[in-house]
C-alpha cells in the first residue's frame, strides 16, 4: 500500500453470508500471531486485487476489540457500486490471503462522556459493534437505536437484541417504525454523547435535530464514508512524478494516481480524514470535489483537491503530486 | 546484566556521569551546522544497533538513577503525575505498549507473561516482581500511567484526540524543560504551544497537529528537540525555577565546560489501540560541553549552532545571557574544518 501505512497480512478464515445484502468476513493474521487490539469505531483498509486492477476500500472493524485473534467485516453488496463489494462478495473465499492496514479510527468514542447514545442505519451498524463491546467491557452505558429496513434485511438485529435486550432499540422500515428523534434527544441526561453512522439523509437528520435542539457541537460524533463516484475518464498530469496519466471511468483519482507508481498519502479514501490532499497546480476545466474534508472557500479555490473522492471534467489539470 | 547502572545523582552533588560508551551514543540533535525550526519527524524505526533510536523505549546506564530523582521528585510534588479520569484506559493502553516492548527488547532485564488479562511482569534491575489483572486498577498500587512510567525514562503526556484537536489531558513531566504538567493540564495543542517563538507565525503548529491526528497505529514517529541546561539537572520545572534559575548565573571559563549540559530530548508519539489516544514520551539526555567537545564534529558544529542560533531561540530557550561564554569556550574546539552531514560521529 502506501506511505505511512502500517499493513498487516491475513488469511480469511470465514466468510458467512448474513442476509441477502450482507457478508461477514473473518481476518487472522498469516501465520499466526495476534492482530493489534483498536478501538470501537475503527476501520481497516482491506486491498483487493482484481487482475490488474487493485482496489482500497475501507470498512468498519466490528469484532470485539479485546479479541486480538480475529478481525470481522461486514460487507454490503452494492450492485451500482464500482466492484469493491462485488469483489468481496464474489471473489472472496475462506483460505485467501489477503493485505489489510492496521486499524484507524475517525469515529472514536469520547470518553468524557456519561452517557453514549448511538444511532444506525443500515450496514451503519457495524462501527457500533465494536464500540458496544468495548463499553460493556468497561460498564460504559450506552444505548443504541438501529434502524433496518425489515426484519430479513436487519443486519444483527437480533444478535444484538439479544446480547443487550434493555440498550438496543430496533425500528422496522416496513412496518413504518421511526425512530422518536426529538424525543429521544431532547431525553438525554447531561454529558450525554451522541453518535451516527448510516445513510446521508440519516446522518443530516441526526445531525439537524440535535443542532436545532442545541446540543454541542463537539458531543455529536458521526462517521460518513463516501464511496468515489464513478465519472467521465479524464487525464491528470502529475507534476512532481513528471508522470501523465489517465483516470478511468471507474477509477477513483487516487486509484489513478497509485496504479501510475506514485506513492501518494492517504487513510480512509473516502473524503474524511484529510491525508490525500493534493495541490491543484493548473487547471483549465471543472474541479467535481466530492469531498467533506475542504472547506467550501477550498472547493471554490481550485487550489487542492482529494482525489480520494473527487474528480475532474475539462481540458488539462496538473496535479502537485 | 548488559548494563552497569550508574549510581549518581541529578541534584544536590551531582554526580552524573557519562562513561565513554554512553558519549558516543548521545543523541546529539544538529544534523547541519545552522539550526530552525522544522517539522523534523521521521519514522521511530529501529537504526543504528546500540544508539538511543534502537528500541522503542531506550533503556541507558543512567535507569535507576533517574527512577530515584523521580520517585524523589513525586514525593515532593505529587501533581507532577495527573490523569482526568477518562484517561484511565489510555494509561492501560501505555502500560501494555510498554511492558510489551521492554520484554522483547530487553529480556535479560524485563519479562512479561499473560494468562488472559492475569499479567506477571518482572524488572529484575528495580527488583519489582508484580502479579496483576490487566485494565484493573485496583490490582496496582497505583494508577497504570503512573505504575509504568515510575519504571521507565523520560516523561510522558497522553493525549486525547477528539474535535480536530489534541488535548493534554494526562502525564508523568518530573524532567521537563520549564513547563508544567498542572498548568498544561486540560490545555488543547495550540494553548500549550502558545508560549513557543516564531513557530506559530511558520505555521509550524498547524501543520504538526494535522500529522499528529492521522498519526497510525503500528507507524510510530520521532524527532529530537534539544535546550541547553546547567548542572545536570533533570527536574528544571517552573515549580522549582528559584532552585535551578540562580545556577545559570556564575559560571566562568574554566568551569563552563563541566557545567553546562546540552540537554536533548528524544520525542516519540505512538497511536494508542484502545483508548485513540497519543503517547507522547519526551525523554532527556545530558551532556556536557567537556564531554561533547570530545568528539571532534560535535565541537565543531556546536559552536557554529550556537554562533548563528536567532536571539528569540536563544531567549526562549533560556541560554542568551551564556551565549558569550558558551562561544569563547566552544570556539577552542571549533578549528573551521568541514564538518560531515548527520548526527553521528565520525567513525
Amino acid at each position: 500500500m502506501s506511505a505511512g501505512t502500517a499493513n498487516i497480512n491475513v488469511t480469511v478464515a470465514g466468510v458467512t453470508k448474513i442476509n441477502d445484502l450482507v457478508t461477514r468476513f473473518k481476518f487472522v493474521r498469516t501465520g499466526g500471531g495476534e492482530l493489534p487490539t483498536f478501538s470501537g469505531g475503527a476501520h481497516t483498509v482491506v486491498e483487493m486485487r482484481d487482475g490488474d486492477l487493485t482496489r482500497l476500500n475501507p470498512y468498519s472493524l466490528m469484532s470485539d476489540p479485546a479479541n486480538r485473534g480475529a478481525y470481522t467485516i461486514s460487507v454490503r453488496r452494492d450492485d451500482q457500486g464500482r466492484g469493491g463489494s462485488l469483489f468481496m462478495h464474489s471473489q472472496v473465499r475462506e483460505g485467501m490471503e489477503m493485505v489489510i492496514s492496521n486499524p484507524v479510527n475517525l469515529f472514536s468514542l469520547d470518553l468524557r462522556a456519561k452517557k453514549h447514545l448511538m444511532i444506525a442505519g443500515g450496514i451503519g451498524i457495524t462501527p457500533f459493534m465494536a464500540q458496544m463491546k468495548q463499553l460493556a467491557a468497561t460498564n460504559g452505558l450506552f444505548e443504541l437505536h438501529y434502524s433496518v429496513r425489515t426484519a430479513s434485511l436487519g443486519t444483527y438485529a437480533s444478535e444484538l437484541s439479544a446480547q443487550f435486550p434493555s440498550k438496543v432499540h430496533i425500528y422496522h422500515d416496513d412496518l413504518e417504525q421511526r425512530i422518536q428523534l426529538e424525543t429521544l434527544l431532547d431525553g438525554q441526561p447531561l454529558g450525554t454523547h451522541l453518535y451516527v453512522c448510516g445513510p446521508k439523509g440519516m446522518i443530516d437528520w441526526v445531525r439537524g435535530q440535535a443542532q436545532k435542539l442545541g446540543w454541542p457541537r463537539e458531543a455529536v460524533h458521526y462517521e460518513e464514508f463516501l464511496a468515489p463516484v464513478s465519472g467521465r475518464p479524464f487525464d491528470v498530469r502529475l507534476a512532481a512524478s513528471d508522470k501523465t496519466i489517465r483516470v478511468g471511468e471507474h477509477q477513483s483519482l487516487l486509484e489513478a494516481i497509485e496504479a501510475a507508481g506514485v506513492d501518494a498519502p492517504y487513510l480512509c479514501r473516502g473524503g474524511a480524514c484529510g491525508q490525500c490532499e493534493t495541490k491543484v497546480l493548473e487547471h483549465d476545466g471543472e474541479l467535481k470535489h466530492h469531498d467533506h474534508w475542504l472547506s467550501e472557500e477550498e472547493h471554490r479555490s481550485g487550489k487542492v483537491i482529494m482525489p480520494c473522492v473527487s474528480r475532474f471534467e475539462g481540458k488539462t489539470l496538473v496535479l502537485d503530486r | 546484566m548488559t548494563i552497569q547502572f550508574n549510581d549518581e545523582t541529578f541534584r544536590d552533588d551531582f554526580t552524573f556521569r557519562n562513561s565513554a560508551a554512553a558519549i558516543a551514543r548521545f543523541p546529539f540533535p544538529f544534523h547541519e551546522d545552522s539550526y530552525m525550526y522544522s517539522v523534523n519527524l521521521e519514522p521511530h524505526t529501529t537504526l543504528r544497533p546500540g544508539s538511543p533510536f534502537e528500541f522503542a523505549f531506550d533503556v541507558d546506564e543512567h535507569y535507576l538513577a533517574e527512577m530515584k530523582e523521580r520517585a524523589q521528585v513525586l514525593a515532593d510534588d505529587p501533581l507532577r503525575c495527573q490523569s482526568l479520569p477518562h484517561m484511565t484506559l489510555a494509561g492501560w493502553d501505555l502500560l501494555e505498549y510498554i511492558m510489551e516492548a521492554k520484554a522483547r527488547d530487553y529480556p535479560d532485564m524485563f519479562s512479561l507473561s499473560k494468562n488472559g488479562n492475569a499479567w506477571h511482569w518482572v524488572n529484575k534491575p528495580m527488583q519489582i516482581e508484580q502479579k496483576f489483572t490487566f485494565l484493573d486498577e485496583s490490582t496496582l498500587p497505583c494508577g497504570p500511567l503512573e505504575y509504568i512510567t515510575r519504571q521507565t525514562q523520560g516523561d510522558f503526556a497522553l493525549l486525547d484526540q477528539r474535535d480536530d484537536n489534541l488535548w493534554m489531558d494526562a502525564g508523568m513531566i518530573t524532567t521537563q524543560a520549564d513547563w508544567s504538567l498542572d498548568f498544561d493540564i486540560g490545555m488543547n495543542f495550540f494553548e500549550w504551544h502558545a508560549p513557543v517563538p516564531k513557530a506559530h507565525e511558520m505555521g509550524i503548529f498547524v501543520r504538526a497537529l494535522k500529522f499528529l491526528l492521522n498519526l497510525q497505529q503500528g507507524a510510530p514517529t520521532r524527532r529530537l528537540n534539544w535546550t541547553m541546561t546547567v548542572n545536570p539537572l533533570l527536574d528544571t520545572s517552573p515549580e522549582n525555577y528559584h532552585k535551578w534559575g540562580p545556577m545559570k548565573t556564575g559560571m566562568t571559563i574554566d568551569t563552563i565546560g563541566q557545567q553546562q549540559h546540552l540537554r536533548v530530548e528524544l520525542q516519540t508519539l505512538f497511536r494508542l489501540p484502545r483508548s485513540n489516544a497519543i503517547a507522547f514520551p519526551i525523554r532527556a539526555y545530558l551532556c556536557s560541553f567537556e564531554d561533547l567537545v570530545s568528539v571532534p564534529k560535535w565541537g565543531r558544529r556546536l559552536h557554529r549552532v550556537v554562533r548563528g542560533i536567532p536571539e528569540e531561540l536563544a531567549t526562549y530557550k533560556g541560554f542568551i545571557a551564556n551565549q558569550p561564554l558558551m562561544l569563547e569556550y566552544l570556539s577552542q574546539y571549533d578549528d573551521g574544518a568541514a564538518t560531515s552531514d548527520g548526527i553521528f560521529p565520525d567513525d
